[in-house]
């Protein structure tokens, strides 16, 4: 699915991402810890496209698909989702018309006509359902005044909504109390397949209790420094990075 | 010879109403003495006349026109079951116009003339727009026609009124100047739609002037739509006096043109007032759109709303100057203003200028002003989303000015706007659908 080889980026003249690899299958679920500033969510940015980190050397692709030439919204439509860490907030625009516009966006680029309203409206309804989001949440402008949970919890609804083949979390547990943290994690295990795969970028061994990784990995100044199965998160809840930054 | 020149050779300033020719001679005389505005007039500081003043205005005589019902469509709002009032180059178009049987809708050029308008000129007429600047008072000297409308006390009208101001000139710039002046009486309301636009393959020069005056617990609506060529200018005086409890608003949408300078007063006459006053601008290429506004708090216990919200792209220029002042009389007023603008080119310019004199001391008037370019951050949100770039960008900037649209009482108005916001913005989305 999702391929990465030797990655550097930078963002002004900082070296972030100094060689990294890592191989995501479909089907599978991958955890990325690490320290502050290690690195993790440069890694995000970059596999979703955003211009202000500059790749200086390797090679990303999707489905043996070299993403480099392609835009934020190409990737999307490819099937790359980012749940951001700190979803922004666009006044004046609805949750519901939003998502709206955004898969019609991806449809009308894949070639397909816009979503008939009676369809779209039924898939909302069991998205929102599935994330016990609320009716009047969904006209609200986006993000708005939402509270660190509601916005986050929108995220997951997107992520519903898109049906993406790789989803990256993105410190998605952050800010969430254990009953956010819960629906959240829920939502996200339904829709989970043996055809599309998540990253989920976390600090803390508490998110993947309720998701549960086949790898986990420590990212640490900018490269993967250990890979195991999910008992590793266990031993870094446990011990911290420090053993293995030394 | 100049244009100032030209029109003091011009004059003749008789009318069969003495009131009107008395108007007539005083303006003229304030004009003669006063001029153009030029940039070294404080008011006039951000806004050049030279590309307008410069042309060759002819007195072209009425003549008999050759605009159909067809090629009026474009410029009325589709779907909209409206009173429509046509006037091409200066001149009354029965044909392309409906009757009215629920509001009194007199020409200026018959008003005058009639008997039982003696009142209205001596009491209402030029009473708002004497003087304010010199080019009111060239438009009080010079105007030959408008429409004078009156709506009877406790008359809701059923339909908005559109009055359409084509010019179609052909041979040299022309120079209109019409002239309005409407009366809601009490508990009355009415809604008005108006237009200027130029179908002439010469320069047009606009100089119009409406005068409103809105009686007890009276409401009265009127949206400007400003699209016009690259070589249509515009300069408008807008006077709307309010009596007590009576609520006035005033959309100003401007979308194209040369020159565009929006003068709009307000003066809350009684308490209780609520004065609404919004404006959309998006602009591209080098054109210029000025807006000054005034509200007059006069009274106690009134409101006062002003968002103003201008995207401005190419080498485009936006001027905003919002005066507020606030009398000793005006105890326990709420004003609120606010102008914000996203600057989409390095070479665009936005000159905004807050101006609140404040008199009175139990009163909250607020202002704000913000300039910025789009929001990178949630250009990329969007993108993320599948969105791609350009539409993403005209979804932030559609999203910007949506609170200035948002309260349009006509529906098939707004679906107008959003589309003309699309067309403006270049994207094929249907803001309607996606604005809540």
């Amino acid at each position: 699915m999702l391929k990465i080889e030797n990655l550097h980026a930078k963002v002004e003249d900082n070296d972030i991402l100094k060689g990294l690899n890592i191989e995501v299958k479909a089907g599978e679920v991958h955890a990325i810890m690490g320290p502050n500033g290690a690195g993790k969510s440069t890694l995000a940015s970059v596999v979703a496209g955003n211009e202000n980190y500059e790749v200086t050397e390797g090679t990303i692709s999707l489905e043996g698909e070299d993403l480099e030439d392609l835009s934020p919204d190409e990737r999307a439509h490819k099937g790359v989702f980012l749940s951001f860490q700190y979803p922004v907030e666009i006044p004046g625009v609805s949750v519901t018309n939003f998502i709206k516009t955004a898969i019609n966006a991806k449809r009308k680029a894949n070639g397909l006509q816009d979503m008939p309203a009676g369809e779209m409206l039924k898939m909302i309804r069991e998205k929102s359902a599935l994330l016990e989001i609320k009716k009047d949440f969904l006209s609200r402008s986006l993000n708005e005044g939402f509270s660190g949970g509601e916005k986050k919890r929108n995220e997951i609804f997107q992520m519903a909504m898109l049906e993406p083949k790789l989803a990256i979390l993105d410190e998605t547990d952050s800010g969430l109390d254990i009953d956010a943290l819960r629906i959240v994690a829920n939502g996200v295990n339904k829709l989970k397949s043996k055809d599309n795969a998540v990253i989920v970028i976390t600090h803390y061994q508490r998110l993947l209790d309720y998701i549960v990784p086949d790898f986990v990995h420590v990212l640490a100044d900018g490269k993967i420094i250990k890979s195991g199965g999910k008992e590793l998160a266990l031993e870094l809840e446990e011990k911290g990075y420090d053993w293995l930054v030394k | 010879m100049s244009l100032q020149d030209k029109l003091a050779a011009a004059f003749k300033g008789d009318s069969k109403n003495a009131t009107v020719e008395n108007y007539k001679k005083e303006a003229f005389e304030a004009f003669s003495q006063k001029g153009f505005p030029t940039t070294k007039d404080e008011e006039w500081k951000y806004t050049s006349l030279r590309s307008v003043l410069k042309n060759e205005y002819g007195i072209e005589s009425a003549k008999a026109t050759n605009i159909t019902q067809d090629s009026i469509t474009p410029f009325l709002v589709a779907g909209l079951d409206s009173y429509k009032l046509v006037f091409v180059d200066g001149v009354f178009q029965a044909s392309l116009s409906d009757s009215i049987e629920e509001v009194s809708v007199k020409l200026l050029s018959e008003a005058i003339e009639d008997a039982s308008y003696q009142e209205i000129f001596k009491n209402k007429y030029n009473t708002l727009a004497k003087g304010f600047t010199s080019l009111t008072d060239l438009n009080t000297a010079f105007t030959t026609e408008g429409v004078v409308i009156q709506v009877a006390k406790s008359k809701a009208v059923s339909k908005p009124i559109e009055l359409i101001y084509l010019a179609s000139g052909e041979t040299s710039a022309m120079l209109l100047q019409p002239r309005n002046l409407i009366t809601v009486g009490e508990n009355a309301e009415v809604k008005f739609i108006e237009r200027h636009q130029s179908v002439a393959n010469v320069a047009t020069f606009n100089n119009v002037v409406t005068e409103v005056f809105v009686a007890k617990n009276g409401i009265f609506d009127l949206y400007k739509i400003q699209n016009d060529k690259d070589d249509a200018s515009l300069v408008d005086a807008t006077f709307v006096a309010q009596e007590r409890d009576t609520v006035a608003s005033v959309y100003t949408f401007s979308f194209g043109g040369n020159i565009t300078r929006n003068n709009l007063s307000f003066y809350q006459n009684g308490p209780g007032c609520d004065s609404i006053l919004n404006g959309v601008t998006i602009l591209e290429g080098s054109q210029l759109v000025d807006s000054h506004t005034l509200v007059a708090h006069k009274s106690p216990d009134c409101q006062s709303n002003e968002t103003y919200k201008g995207v401005y792209g190419g080498k485009s220029t936006g001027v905003f100057n919002g005066k507020v002042i606030v009398d000793q009389a005006a105890q326990r007023i709420n004003a609120y203003q606010q102008n914000d603008s996203v600057l989409i080119s390095d070479d665009a310019t936005i000159n905004s200028k807050p101006q609140l004199e404040i008199f009175a001391d139990d009163v909250k008037c607020s202002h704000g002003c913000t300039i910025g370019q789009l929001d990178k951050s949630a250009l990329f949100y969007m993108q993320q989303r599948g969105i791609p770039a350009k539409e993403a960008e005209a979804l932030l900037m559609f999203a910007f000015c949506s609170d200035a649209i948002k309260d349009v009482k006509i529906p098939a108005l707004k679906i107008k706007i959003n589309q003309m916001v699309a067309d403006k913005l270049k994207v094929n989305i249907q803001f309607d659908e996606i604005a809540e």
